[in-house]
């Protein structure tokens, strides 16, 4: 028995066949129930963990087919257009879904139709079953109209009108409905009685190429893992060459006995099929593992999915060798970045902006290179830019200031800076359409201290225009 | 008509002529020079390209001149190929994040960079080992935060054996005041040296002060002091005759700078530390002008 609290009230939203059995309703409510029933066991209802069953019940079904939708509540749908064979049919996938999730403790109802929309009816507002192709609306007329999804008060003003079940509906006009009731229940009455087909939208989008391994016995070992790896891998690339495409990402699936499933990404940044690179990316993404592989009690299945492909066409290698060291500088940044993850393994990108702490940003190497180039030095001159920046800049207090002038020396991190040379100031204007107009104007200097060390200094604001007390600040330190 | 040349023509022609005089340097085989002859002839032309190198900085107050030692040393080292730097994140706060328009300044493209920001001293030494076996790479700068305990002799061990094997120059950078045994080829101390003063007393060209404190060739501890000319991309060594005390331009300073000022500016010249007789004629014919000049 399950409850929660609807309407300020305590009311059961579910309950079990015994329950039923007794006379309980949904929407009853506990006191009601209690009364009834005294020794009654209730659960307060969970929404959250019920979430995350079915998401995990969904990764389970992705072994049966790729193609796996939620249909709340507490539902799935699953497109097994053209992968009902390869579990011996439809009937026997059905029965072997209904048998896994048997063992897990679960009741479930199923039905396979035409369109999404019968199958969803027949499970719960029919007897379930499988629909002989093109029986669909014989098997749906009988059902109430309730089984369209169309909402409470449509279904009552429907029953008002004597429109008890589906094939009462589907006698009438449908422009006449469509008046009435809005053109949802014209739709839905298409889709359900299956004269309308539309697919499901996936929790996970579709691959564009995927080779799979369902395995008799449940695989333990995992060196035999990896050959199943190798091999699939291999498939893979085979398939990828007759296509004249390469994979941008690739994604390996280990299906568990006891339903678990754990996927392992790879990404690359260029398109590949060369099934050695893949597979030590795949061992390189096996080591960073932080929690390692845990086969359980076996794998059922192992999938390898590319979900994006990109045309790749074999070229000959340049003479120079400029395109071998290009090739080998890519596969190494593949490593690093499954190794270390996507936004650790990074090249600089220029910004078109006058702000120096917007002028750069990293960017992960596999984004697209930026057109604005680094501006270039100007020749004979020392650096203007320091080597590191502080982000945000630190806070100095100042000594022996003098106006429209740098500080004869300064305190940084507790240690004194006597300064001995100084250039500056460069003032830098905020950007105030980002800024907005409070930010101050920066003063910068270059200074060196009397060690020799350079440092990049500012005013935050103007003397006496600006503000009383400026505040002085390092941002950079120079070589 | 007579056009002018845009100034930025001149710049792009200056740069294409430093890059092929990178290419076509008669540098040795398999050394990377410094283009100073007073560093590259008692090294044997420079230091071994496929090699690791050790920069160190005597504490975090001159990590950024060893950064900037390490930086120019990459320029040479790397001849226009990719570079590849790991990092680890706490450096982004204590000494800041890489500034990719500085880098600029310095001469190294910052689109030749690929960086590798490391969690830990760890990811680290994965991240250098990995890349010093590439052999596309033109260098790799491995920055490791502290004195972690894992960059023992082992882990150096490794990473010049990759180097060696692959032929990338790799240079680890590090603050640090402790100094293990390593398996490093050559070992520099560098600090951060008063720059010769521009006009109205600007400071100049960035200048190191060097201290090899070990070098497998045999090549005892010496100094030097260099700057760093990014528009020939090359260090020159800064002789005695060039150094301009701070205080001569603007008085103000000189008052301040006062004897303290002076001590500094006396520091010994490039000489070899040991073998010569302090009385000898060839050190007092070293010695002699400099520390005049600056005394």
């Amino acid at each position: 028995m399950v409850v929660e609290t609807v309407r300020n009230a305590l009311r059961l939203v579910d309950c079990d066949q015994n329950a039923v059995r007794l006379g309980l309703t949904r929407g009853l409510t506990l006191a009601d129930a209690r009364a009834r029933i005294p020794d009654l066991v209730v659960v307060e209802a969970e929404p959250q963990a019920d979430q995350r069953l079915i998401e995990r019940l969904a990764a389970f079904c992705d072994r049966f087919t790729p193609l796996v939708a939620l249909d709340p509540p507490h539902g799935l749908l699953l497109d097994i257009t053209g992968c009902a064979h390869l579990f011996g049919g439809e009937a026997a996938l059905r029965a072997m879904i209904a048998e896994r999730l048997r063992a897990g403790g679960l009741n479930q109802r199923s039905a396979i139709a035409g369109t999404p929309e019968a199958a969803h009816a027949l499970s719960r507002f029919g007897a379930g079953g499988i629909v002989p192709p093109g029986e669909d609306e014989a098997m749906i007329r009988p059902l109430p109209v309730a089984a369209l999804e169309i909402g409470a008060e449509t279904v009552i003003a429907l029953s008002r009108a004597g429109l008890k079940s589906v094939g009462d509906l589907a006698e009438r006009p449908s422009m006449a409905l469509s008046a009435r009731f809005g053109e949802d229940l014209a739709i839905r009455l298409r889709r359900t009685l299956g004269r309308e087909d539309v697919r499901i939208t996936p929790l996970r989008p579709a691959p564009a190429c995927m080779v799979e391994r369902h395995f008799a016995e449940p695989l333990l070992d995992m060196q035999g893992l990896e050959a199943v790896v190798t091999r699939l891998i291999a498939e893979a690339a085979r398939l990828l060459e007759q296509r004249g495409e390469g994979g941008r990402a690739f994604e390996i699936s280990l299906f568990r006995t006891d339903g678990a499933v754990r996927r392992l990404g790879i990404e690359t940044g260029r398109p590949s099929r060369d099934a050695d690179a893949i597979l030590r990316l795949y061992r390189e993404r096996i080591d960073t593992l932080a929690d390692p592989l845990d086969p359980g009690f076996g794998f059922d299945a192992v999938r390898l999915a590319i979900p994006v492909c990109e045309p790749l066409n074999t070229h000959q290698p340049s003479l120079d060798g400029r395109a071998v060291e290009d090739e080998a500088v890519a596969e190494l940044l593949d490593r690093l970045v499954t190794r270390f993850g996507r936004d650790r393994v990074l090249r600089f990108a220029a910004r078109d902006t006058h702000d120096p702490r917007r002028e750069a940003r990293a960017v992960p190497v596999a984004a697209p290179a930026s057109a604005i180039a680094w501006p270039a030095p100007e020749p004979d001159e020392p650096p203007t830019r320091p080597l590191q920046l502080f982000e945000p800049p630190q806070p100095i207090e100042t000594l022996a200031e003098v106006p429209d002038g740098p500080p004869l020396r300064f305190r940084w991190r507790r240690v004194l800076h006597e300064i001995a040379r100084a250039e500056g100031p460069e003032r830098i204007a905020p950007e105030w359409w980002r800024d907005g107009p409070a930010e101050p104007a920066r003063d910068y200097y270059r200074v060196e201290d009397a060690q020799g060390r350079r440092f990049w200094l500012f005013r935050a604001g103007l003397y006496e225009r600006e503000n009383e007390m400026p505040r002085w600040f390092l941002h950079g330190l120079f070589a | 008509m007579n056009p002018k040349p845009a100034p930025l023509a001149l710049a792009d022609l200056r740069r294409s002529l430093a890059e092929a005089a990178l290419r076509t340097a008669p540098a040795a085989v398999g050394r990377v020079s410094f283009g100073a002859p007073a560093l590259d002839e008692p090294l044997g032309g420079g230091i071994a390209r496929a090699a690791l190198h050790e920069v160190y900085a005597p504490g975090t107050a001159d990590l950024a001149a060893a950064t900037g030692f390490a930086v120019g040393l990459t320029i040479r080292a790397a001849q226009m190929r990719q570079v590849l730097w790991v990092r680890q994140d706490v450096l982004d706060a204590e000494t800041g994040r890489l500034h990719p328009p500085g880098l600029a300044e310095l001469g190294l493209d910052p689109a030749r960079i690929l960086l590798v920001r490391a969690r830990d001293a760890q990811d680290v030494l994965r991240a250098g080992a990995e890349a010093a076996r590439c052999s596309a790479l033109g260098a790799v700068l491995i920055e490791p935060w502290g004195e972690p305990r894992l960059f023992d002799l082992t882990a150096s061990r490794r990473l010049a054996l990759a180097a060696e094997a692959s032929g990338v120059t790799t240079v680890l950078l590090r603050a640090s005041a402790r100094q293990d045994a390593s398996a490093a080829r050559t070992r520099w101390l560098v600090r951060a040296l008063p720059s010769r003063a521009l006009e109205a007393n600007a400071p100049g060209d960035p200048a190191f002060s060097l201290r090899l404190l070990r070098d497998r060739g045999g090549l005892g501890e010496r100094e030097w002091r260099v700057e760093w000319d990014r528009d020939r991309q090359s260090f020159h060594e800064r002789s005695a005759f060039q150094e301009r005390p701070a205080f001569q331009a603007n008085p103000a300073f000189h008052e301040r700078a006062g004897n303290q000022g002076r001590a500094q500016d006396a520091a010994p010249l490039s000489r070899p530390l040991v073998s010569f007789p302090a009385d000898g004629p060839a050190a007092e014919g070293a010695r002699g002008p400099g520390f005049r000049r600056a005394g």
